[in-house]
């Protein structure tokens, strides 16, 4: 059974789009991308199974039971980083984060003291004083502190600077190592890449693909280079040939299809170099939105 | 209800409680201190008042109010006391669920193990110990400066009781009623104008339900459903418009439970 189990969600702000008949499941101790432009629908994902939202139609369970029903309940174990973070501008940080904990039955005094040391978090400043990225910091401490089951990330590492976002991603993996499930929505590629088990690539409010990333690379088309003299590009149009382009001498194009009829094509000529690459996943996302 | 949250509520509330009590305690020390000069030349006085146009007195409530009175003079004071109870409530009110949502703090919030239902318990109860603080303050100052002010001059007990109990009823009115409309729009960009236009509307659709005899708008607004110059002269409330008052606040209260619990929180686009 599935930690996130979501069936045929569909989300209209009156007529606006949120999102459309989205389904997928997300197991335990899973890392789950979530990957799309600004706009289509992650938040709107996120914050339906938060229940900040009410869906339109469709229904969602977190731990086997119904988001909808039993909200107050399952957010004991879940974390919640929002994209843009607010908090109360005249509290201090401290306060804040006491609060926070407060909402909670276990003591989170101990693990709140590491996470703000290892955030590197300046506790007795006020919010309406921090930058962006400290606020960001505040965001991820609480929500961390209690030791949640399940977390929500969205769009966690805008505003952290190299060094913090390298800390954050370790962060992250250890918690999921200690099984903790993490719902990871980003539209930065590479870090979706480095840490996802698997991906949902969502487009204009509907899901489009879910799939391993490892699949998602081999499965998908390859990145061939030819470079030989006074070869002409045309030789090489086979079906599942696309984006083919000569440049210098070199010869460019994406594959898809069986492997070897490229290769005995190439075969057939005098090569003086050929690479053949799985794309990137910012390569294969380009290719969704196109 | 969650104390952690009452607590938090009441804290960010507590410079305006303060604020505001302070400022209708001296708002009615400083009226009631006038009484005795008043008194002292009430014949005067109300041979004036009389060459008033009947209208003015009508809208500012002074229609047969005998202003060498200790209760007729405080009855009109306490006129001005209900505009600030009654802008200081709408505030509240309007800005109970509303102002997490400006500022986008409601995230925070939701995301947390409690429901919606406790969360607006909690708030709501937050500022009724706020405004239980200005009735206190209210009450008191209202005391001291009948005690102080009037020179000896007796009164009867019973209309003062009535109306300073009367602005429970009348705060309730203007929180609950703030509550609900801010639920029922998209979103507050501020506080104050919606406030203003609640307390100050109300004002003065019972000063002009006064004028035009008009007994219809007379009926929606609490200015009328708790007159102080009704009070002062019949030493009860007028029954009926009361009624009207509680049902509003009861009304309002349920279906800001229903508008909130089924709200959709704004996010940042």
């Amino acid at each position: 059974m599935g930690v996130i189990e979501v069936n045929n969600l569909t989300k209209y702000y009156g007529k606006a789009r949120g999102i459309i008949d989205v389904s997928f499941q997300v197991g335990e101790g899973e890392i789950f991308g979530f990957i799309g432009p600004n706009g289509a629908g992650k938040s709107t994902t996120i914050r339906l199974l938060l229940s900040l939202i009410h869906p339109t139609s469709g229904s969602a369970t977190i731990f086997g039971k119904d988001c909808f029903l039993h909200g107050p309940e399952l957010r004991r174990d879940i974390g919640y980083l929002p994209s843009e973070v607010f908090y109360y501008e005249r509290m201090k940080v401290i306060d804040l984060l006491k609060y926070s904990a407060s909402f909670y039955e276990r003591d989170c005094t101990q693990r709140m003291n590491e996470l703000a040391e290892l955030m590197e978090l300046e506790m007795n400043r006020r919010i309406e004083d921090l930058s962006y990225g400290n606020r960001k910091k505040v965001g991820i401490v609480q929500g961390l502190l209690h030791q949640p089951k399940l977390l929500f990330l969205d769009e966690p590492t805008a505003g952290l600077d190299p060094l913090m976002q390298a800390k954050f991603f370790q962060l992250i993996r250890e918690e999921n190592q200690r099984g903790v499930t993490v719902f990871f929505s980003s539209h930065i590629l590479g870090e979706v890449q480095r840490m996802c088990n698997r991906v949902g690539i969502i487009k204009e409010g509907r899901l489009i693909e879910i799939a391993d990333i490892r699949t998602l690379q081999q499965n998908n088309y390859k990145k061939v280079r030819v470079t030989a003299d006074g070869l002409d590009a045309a030789f090489l149009d086979l079906p599942g040939v696309t984006n083919l382009e000569q440049q210098n001498g070199a010869i460019r194009f994406f594959y898809k299809g069986d492997i070897n009829a490229i290769l005995h094509k190439i075969g057939a000529v005098t090569v003086s170099d050929v690479t053949i690459e799985e794309p990137t996943l910012e390569e294969i996302f380009m290719h969704y939105y196109e | 209800m969650r104390m952690n949250i009452l607590h938090q509520e009441f804290g960010m509330r507590r410079q305006s409680v303060i604020i505001w009590s302070l400022a209708i305690a001296a708002l009615i020390l400083l009226y009631l201190s006038l009484f005795s000069s008043f008194a002292a030349d009430a014949a005067l006085l109300n041979e004036m008042m009389s060459q008033f146009p009947k209208e003015l007195l009508t809208a500012f409530g002074m229609n047969d109010t005998d202003l060498s009175t200790v209760l007729g003079y405080f009855g009109l004071a306490f006129l001005f006391v209900q505009i600030c109870l009654a802008i200081q409530a709408a505030s509240y009110g309007f800005a109970l669920v509303s102002i997490e949502e400006r500022e986008w703090t409601a995230d925070f919030l939701l995301a947390k193990p409690v429901g919606r239902a406790q969360i607006l318990t909690s708030k709501l109860l937050a500022v009724l110990a706020g405004l239980a603080i200005t009735d206190a303050v209210v009450w008191g100052a209202s005391l001291l400066a009948l005690a102080m002010f009037t020179g000896g001059q007796s009164f009867e007990t019973k209309p003062l009781w009535l109306l300073l109990l009367s602005v429970v009823p009348f705060q309730l009115f203007f929180l609950s009623v703030g509550l609900v409309v801010s639920l029922l729009v998209k979103r507050i960009r501020s506080v104050t104008p919606y406030a203003m236009a609640l307390g100050f509307g109300m004002y003065v659709l019972s000063a002009f339900g006064d004028l035009l005899g008009e007994s219809a708008l007379e009926k929606i607004t609490p200015f009328q459903h708790f007159d102080p110059h009704y009070i002062v002269q019949h030493a009860a409330y007028d029954a009926p418009l009361a009624a009207l008052s509680l049902a509003v606040i009861v009304v309002s209260l349920v279906a800001s439970y229903v508008l909130y619990r089924r709200r959709d929180i704004p996010a940042v686009v």
